[in-house]
């Protein structure tokens, strides 16, 4: 018994492992605390992200037609509300600045979303969409705590407001952002919207998640029926053995 | 009607029912295996998954520098079940290490590597070599920035040979860089020659099982013992046919394994950024080097000895020949234990002791190749340490524990220090 009690206890030591950070090390990120079960907030994430981020950003291995069938939208809706690149319903999400124009612009080439979630996680971009300051030192005009001295200015700042930097003693590192100048949003809207960006952007860089959770619950229950029908075999079977 | 079609099949090929009693109905197996010997079966299922899953993938994947990312994101997306069966191939992959760890452990246990069973434990080597290399090519393919980064990293291994290893290092890779060349003959060999390779000797490992019988948890060698069970009288009265009994068995084991699987691919898939690795999600980039460079997890134990082999004599080769020798040893291990008892529950106190604290250097050897000691030692120690130091020394002692499970191991059943216990005749339980 106590062998088998080891045994478990390894295993489940295997699993521990799993919950680990896995992150690159770095300042400890407040959760983003995004729900891709929230359709609603996918849809308004959506609205966010068509109107303020395709300008420059693509999320090209996304197709409309897969985005309004996942988040409950009529090809209607998505063509008149979200489409403003005159793309076809099957067409991937493709920003239509050019390029040469954007590197002129920005130095260089806005990076596609389709995996951005993934790869930094939803808590980094949600931190980042909150951490731009006006820095009158930097090109555009814009800094970001986050990534210091991004390329990118900051498109949500009519909804945000414009926030500055409170620097520290040593007066080179930011302490904290306070808001100097309100804007259309109260902070906690404003927090709330980014939620929801986050969560289509974690919801473009995975689609597949929504169908794996739904599914994943039936799977695991006939598993579990499965294993119990098994042992009763098992058991069974066994029973002449001595 | 059945009778009839199994008559017909048998006229022609006789061979071929002699075979499946041979190694089913009427391979004989110790009654009293336990949870340990369930790995084994679940290898196997593992292997099988992930060559039913890797077809599938090979339909959709495209082996080249320019399409193969997008490739990976077309499988996610666009093809049906796409998803689903590529996390079964990743996860499977992941468990795969978990399942052959835990079955080699089992034969540290229960000296299943001991006489008359070393060639099964050298051929099992074999395959958790060739395992190796095939998760290594494997990994490569998504060519996600990680891949790029992580056959960098290990065919740089290779440079460090002396005289020829920037030679060696360039043939492998077949360009300065991980480059097309180099997507192109990974893929090969993931998808046809390793798999060849491995099923070559998974037969193997399974007719050298079967020709000496299997092992059991009391080391005790049921063929020496009293014959005559219910099915034969003059096969071991402690065995037991293969099929059904193991059989039914053995899928009890297969629907759990399946239960934790399932828990994983469904809601799980990336476990935490250890089983699909975050940096991944980026393409591969030559000039953007991840945050932190580190192999998949079931690497780890085995990088860290190379991390933590300081280079000397001007070539950092020394590292290299620690890993490679932390699994020869590993090969060796009939001839350095030659101690005449098998099973733990009969060993000596030296070597409970000498096992326990050479899974302790492994899982720490791991914690380390995770970079977790990282933030782990400023937690416990303060945040003042230097970390660097801190993690040479604890390392270096690990890799010490390591190679000293084995000295010692040499030293005790050669010179004749071990005190073992009486084995009993016969098995003495099963569940």
């Amino acid at each position: 018994m106590t062998k088998r009690l080891i045994s478990i206890v390894l295993l489940g030591l295997g699993l521990l492992a799993g919950s680990a950070s896995a992150w690159a090390e770095g300042p400890e990120l407040p959760a983003a605390g995004n729900n891709l079960r929230d359709q609603a907030s996918l849809q308004r994430g959506a609205h966010l992200f068509f109107n303020y981020c395709v300008g420059c950003h693509s999320l090209k291995y996304l197709r409309y037609s897969r985005m309004a069938q996942d988040l409950g939208l009529t090809e209607q809706e998505v063509l008149k509300d979200l489409d403003f690149t005159g793309a076809r319903f099957d067409d991937p999400v493709i920003t239509h600045m050019p390029a040469t124009v954007a590197s002129k612009a920005f130095g260089k080439v806005p990076p596609d979303l389709s995996l951005e979630v993934s790869a930094k996680g939803a808590d980094w971009v949600y931190a980042y969409l909150n951490s731009f300051y006006l820095d009158p030192k930097s090109p555009i005009g814009w800094n970001n705590t986050i990534l210091p001295n991004a390329a990118m200015p900051f498109p949500l700042w009519k909804l945000q407001g414009e926030q500055t930097a409170v620097m520290g003693k040593d007066g080179k590192t930011v302490e904290k952002l306070q808001l100097s100048h309100p804007g259309e949003m109260t902070p906690a809207q404003y927090r709330q919207a980014t939620r929801d960006l986050v969560n289509f952007l974690a919801y473009a860089s995975e689609p597949a998640a929504l169908q794996r959770r739904k599914y994943g619950v039936w799977v695991i229950l006939f598993l579990v029926l499965f294993t119990f029908l098994a042992y009763l075999v098992k058991k069974e079977y066994w029973k002449d053995v001595h | 009607m059945a009778n009839a079609f199994i008559r017909w099949f048998d006229e022609r090929v006789p061979g071929l029912a002699p075979v499946y009693r041979k190694h089913m109905t009427e391979y004989y197996a110790p009654k009293n295996f336990n949870l340990w010997y369930y790995f084994g079966s679940l290898a196997l299922l593992v292997l099988v998954n992930q060559i039913l899953t890797g077809i599938f993938l090979t339909m959709n994947y495209d082996p080249s520098a320019t399409g193969a990312f997008d490739s990976v994101q077309y499988i996610m997306r666009d093809v049906e079940w796409g998803w689903l069966i590529r996390y079964m191939h990743t996860t499977g992959a992941s468990l795969f290490f978990v399942v052959v760890f835990l079955h080699m452990f089992r034969g540290l246990l229960y000296g299943s590597y001991k006489k008359p069973r070393e060639l099964v434990w050298v051929l099992g080597m074999l395959i958790f070599l060739a395992l190796m290399a095939e998760a290594f090519m494997g990994y490569v393919l998504p060519w996600g920035n990680m891949s790029f980064w992580g056959a960098k990293v290990i065919t740089s291994l290779f440079g460090t040979v002396p005289v020829i290893g920037k030679g060696l290092e360039q043939w492998i890779v077949g360009d300065y860089l991980p480059a097309d060349a180099t997507l192109n003959r990974f893929f090969a060999l993931h998808v046809i020659a390793l798999p060849l390779v491995l099923l070559l000797l998974v037969v193997l490992h399974l007719a050298a099982l079967h020709e000496v019988g299997s092992n059991n948890p009391d080391g005790v060698d049921v063929k020496h013992g009293p014959k005559g069970n219910r099915w034969d009288p003059l096969k071991p009265a402690d065995a037991i046919p293969f099929h059904p009994y193991y059989t039914v068995k053995d899928l009890v084991g297969v629907g759990v394994f399946l239960i934790v699987a399932a828990f994983i691919i469904f809601f799980a898939p990336t476990f935490g950024g250890w089983f699909l690795e975050h940096d991944n999600s980026i393409r591969a980039n030559n000039l953007v080097t991840p945050a932190q460079i580190k192999p998949v997890w079931y690497f780890t134990a085995f990088y860290a000895i190379v991390r933590m082999v300081p280079s000397f004599a001007g070539t950092a080769v020394w590292g290299v020949i620690a890993m490679f020798g932390s699994i020869a040893l590993l090969f060796a291990l009939p001839w350095i234990d030659v101690g005449k008892v098998k099973s733990i529950r009969y060993r000596g106190t030296g070597y409970k002791v000498a096992l326990t604290v050479f899974v302790i250097s492994f899982f720490s050897l791991m914690l380390i190749g995770m970079d977790l000691t990282d933030t782990l030692f400023p937690k416990i120690f303060g945040s003042d340490i230097d970390i660097t130091t801190w993690d040479n020394v604890f390392g270096r002692i690990m890799t010490v524990a390591y190679f000293g499970f084995f000295v010692f191991l040499w030293l005790y059943t050669h010179l004749g220090w071990e005190k073992t216990k009486p084995v009993p005749e016969r098995v003495t339980t099963h569940d």
